[in-house]
């Protein structure tokens, strides 16, 4: 069946007064984004529903995109008829008979949000309904179990007929909350966090501490790799690149080695705390969940915590490794995470990091080094790219 | 010279040899360096395997880059053999594979494992029927290509890849050389474990082709070394190579979409052409569009060497093969013809016309007409 249409419905829990327009407003404008290089394809608002309306682009392709914007929560490919019950008749037959394998048992469904239309929702199922059964063979009505529920909705913008809903993938409308701060290294867990960030409708913006020498280009290359997937949620994803050699060497020189993740990690919150606030970002988040490795103990998020004053958002903290693994694989990112360079976070590992840090002595061993000099030398130097999934580079052009 | 053997050989794509010539410019860097030229020649070959993979439907994990078919089939058939040897040492093909399985097959069945190899009917088809009744339970591997070269004879792949998926421990190959981006091709709706695919038969570069291995299949390797492409085929990555088949890949689908009717209709005027010739001509391939791929037309000319023929429309401007470039200098029967028609005569003097989609009807009008010129000449000439 050629489609003509993809009615969209989001949930409208949570939402009251202008909370909804804004609501409304972002997920229109976020469904445009993602579907804005099929040329010919419209997306419009209609009562209560998005109405993507084709043209040339392939269903398939535009149900894979609809699948990542966060505040969906179903979709349907639709035939659009005028509101015409003849026309109606005709394209429910021509629905049912495309379906492959043909059902054996059906029900029709309909609904009118036009009360002017001459038929009631009642009038309507038996009406297409008749229409149908007298146009095919072993095929009868089930009103309690059918194999295909034909659905046909009577909107102010015609008559819509369809037999399947896709899940989108809920969560808010990304741009709804405000902005936050991903702590990005090329792990598994940090892009899940950042998913799940965006899930609960932040503007996501990255932050990447770059070791090179010690860490390669490729490691880079694999970060902005994963920020590009990221990117297929959110849109365009600015990542910070923050060159942090210098402070590793400190902090290697002047530190005992047991302390030197704990304190590795209070400049990295320093550093985030700072571009956020350049950034207007009012919070920070990380892939931290609790216990996994040694500087994810309370005591080590306790003392890592007490330099900064932003928010620090941990939306796995709760969850397991498997759990998390299992996230990574469904958004794309764990190919991408698994690949073998080394980032800031797996080059100089102590033999044995402590796993208990206290933040007096944290505070005391950093008494050692000009560290808001550092900081801010950090910050400055700082770069920031713009990372998007269908960006072309001049490698995509040659392909 | 109007060029009538795509199925031998395609003319590289312009927009394909700027490409590679660009990369071999550019991206001279070896994948597996660390330095920034490394980098970036690994960030052109991530590329082209993301392409490649998105124009088979399947993942880039998925897709091992080769030297091309030849290498491909090789390392899909003894990859299984050697992998899977103590689960089973039974293969199933069919009688009328490229050599590039079927010799593999002969080689294997040396190194002590066990082939069937399928019939065909007139229509150069095996019965997906037959396929079911030859496994064993020692069968680990079926091999079976998609359109065949010298016929166009197109297999049920799908249909055979649904009887299959009820045994999951026998691996389903398939050699989709000659029918990619020409005809419908689905690896993961169909059910296929291991499909081989080359370049230069889609207006890629030569000397490059892939080997799509699902995710899950385990192989072992014919070459080792580096461990480049996931240890499945160590060796420097061709790097232009394989940006030049990937970029082809892309074009030839964006013309399968584009003139999705284009050889059927070159087929149909090819086939009609040739049956005003009577009984001098005889078709050989299917006619049916389920039956056969559309851009290879096979026929015999019985009573005249198929190279004496060949030669005289060169004459005329027209170039083509007797049944396939890889055996035609040896002077024998075709093998496959001899499977679909099991006469001799008509197996030895097969021709083999094969188009493109930059040829025109112009181009199958003169053929038809130099055949026209030539053919009676030429069997006054046999029969004096």
């Amino acid at each position: 069946m050629r489609y003509d249409v993809v009615l969209l419905r989001y949930g409208e829990l949570a939402l009251k007064g202008k909370n909804r327009g804004q609501f409304e407003n972002r997920l229109l404008a976020n469904v445009r984004q993602a579907l804005a290089d099929f040329p010919g394809l419209r997306v419009r608002r209609a009562y209560g529903r998005l109405l993507v309306e084709l043209g040339d682009a392939p269903f398939a392709e535009v149900a894979e995109r609809l699948g990542r914007v966060f505040g969906l929560v179903s979709f349907s490919p639709a035939v659009r008829t005028p509101l015409d019950l003849p026309a109606i008749q005709e394209a429910a037959l021509a629905l049912i008979r495309s379906l492959s394998p043909a059902p054996r048992t059906f029900k029709v469904a309909a609904r009118r949000s036009v009360k002017n239309f001459p038929h009631t929702s009642h009038e309507l199922n038996h009406l297409v309904g008749a229409h149908v059964l007298r146009n095919t063979d072993n095929l009868t009505v089930d009103v309690h179990e059918p194999d295909v529920e034909l659905a046909v909705e009577v909107r102010p913008e015609g008559a819509f007929l369809y037999v399947e809903s896709l899940p989108g993938p809920g969560g808010l409308p990304v741009g709804v909350s405000g902005k936050v701060l991903l702590l990005l290294s090329g792990g598994i867990d940090s892009p899940v966090a950042g998913w799940r960030m965006l899930k609960r409708g932040v503007t996501l913006e990255a932050i990447h501490f770059h070791s090179y020498p010690f860490t390669s280009e490729q490691a880079l290359e694999k970060v902005r790799d994963l920020a590009r997937v990221l990117s297929r949620y959110g849109g365009p994803i600015r990542l910070h690149v923050v060159p942090f050699t210098e402070i590793q060497t400190r902090i290697r020189q002047h530190v005992p080695e047991a302390y030197g993740i704990t304190i590795m990690r209070r400049f990295m919150m320093r550093i985030a705390q700072g571009i956020a606030e350049k950034r207007r970002a009012l919070a920070l988040a990380t892939g931290e969940s609790l216990g996994q490795v040694a500087s994810q103990t309370l005591e080590s998020i306790n003392t890592i915590n007490r330099v900064v004053t932003i928010p620090i958002l941990r939306p796995l903290i709760g969850m397991d490794k498997a759990e998390i693994m299992e996230t990574a694989k469904a958004i794309g990112t764990y190919e991408i995470s698994i690949r073998p360079y080394e980032d800031c976070c797996t080059i100089f590992v102590p033999k044995n990091p402590k796993t208990k840090p206290d933040p007096e002595e944290a505070a005391e061993l950093e008494a050692a080094l000009p560290v808001d000099e550092l900081v801010a030398d950090a910050i400055a130097r700082t770069e920031m790219e713009t990372l998007d999934w269908r960006a072309r580079d001049e490698i995509a052009d040659l392909l | 010279m109007i060029y009538l053997d795509h199925a031998a050989t395609t003319p590289p794509h312009p927009e394909v040899v700027k490409a590679v010539g660009e990369v071999m410019m550019r991206f001279y860097g070896n994948p597996s360096s660390l330095h920034r030229a490394g980098a970036e020649a690994q960030r052109v070959l991530k590329q082209a395997r993301e392409v490649a993979a998105r124009a088979l439907g399947v993942n880039p994990a998925e897709i091992v880059f080769t030297s091309g078919a030849t290498e491909s089939n090789n390392a899909a058939l003894k990859g299984v053999a050697f992998q899977y040897r103590d689960r089973g040492r039974h293969i199933v093909t069919t009688a009328i594979e490229h050599p590039a399985v079927y010799l593999v097959a002969k080689q294997l069945e040396a190194l002590g494992f066990s082939v069937t190899y399928l019939p065909v009917d007139r229509t150069g088809r095996v019965s997906p029927d037959a396929v079911e009744q030859a496994l064993r339970d020692d069968t680990i591997l079926v091999s079976i290509m998609h359109v065949n070269n010298e016929t166009g004879s197109l297999q049920p792949i799908a249909e055979i890849g649904r009887r299959l998926a009820r045994h999951p421990k026998v691996l389903f190959h398939v050699d989709a050389v000659q029918g990619f981006g020409k005809v419908p091709l689905d690896p993961k709706g169909w059910g296929i474990d291991l499909l081989s695919l080359s370049g230069h038969k889609i207006r890629g570069p030569r000397g490059v082709g892939l080997l799509y291995v699902r995710e899950g299949v385990k192989l072992f390797p014919l070459l080792a070394g580096g461990g480049q492409e996931g240890g499945l085929r160590s060796g420097t990555e061709n790097v232009p190579g394989i940006v030049g088949l990937a970029k082809a890949m892309r074009l030839i689908h964006e013309e399968q979409a584009a003139k999705p009717d284009h050889f059927a209709r070159l087929k149909r005027r090819l086939i009609a052409g040739l049956r005003a010739f009577g009984d001098r001509v005889l078709l050989n391939s299917p006619e049916g569009d389920d039956e056969a791929a559309p851009h290879i037309v096979n026929f015999s000319v019985p009573g005249i060497k198929p190279e004496v023929l060949l030669h005289a429309l060169e004459e005329e401007g027209y170039l083509l093969s007797t049944k396939s470039a890889c055996s035609s200098k040896k002077d024998e029967p075709s093998r496959v013809l001899l499977a679909m028609f099991g006469d001799e005569e008509r197996a030895r003097t097969g021709i083999r016309v094969s188009f493109g989609y930059e040829t025109t009807e112009r181009d199958v009008d003169g053929f038809l007409a130099a055949l026209e010129k030539r053919l009676p000449e030429l069997l006054a000439w046999m029969k004096g």
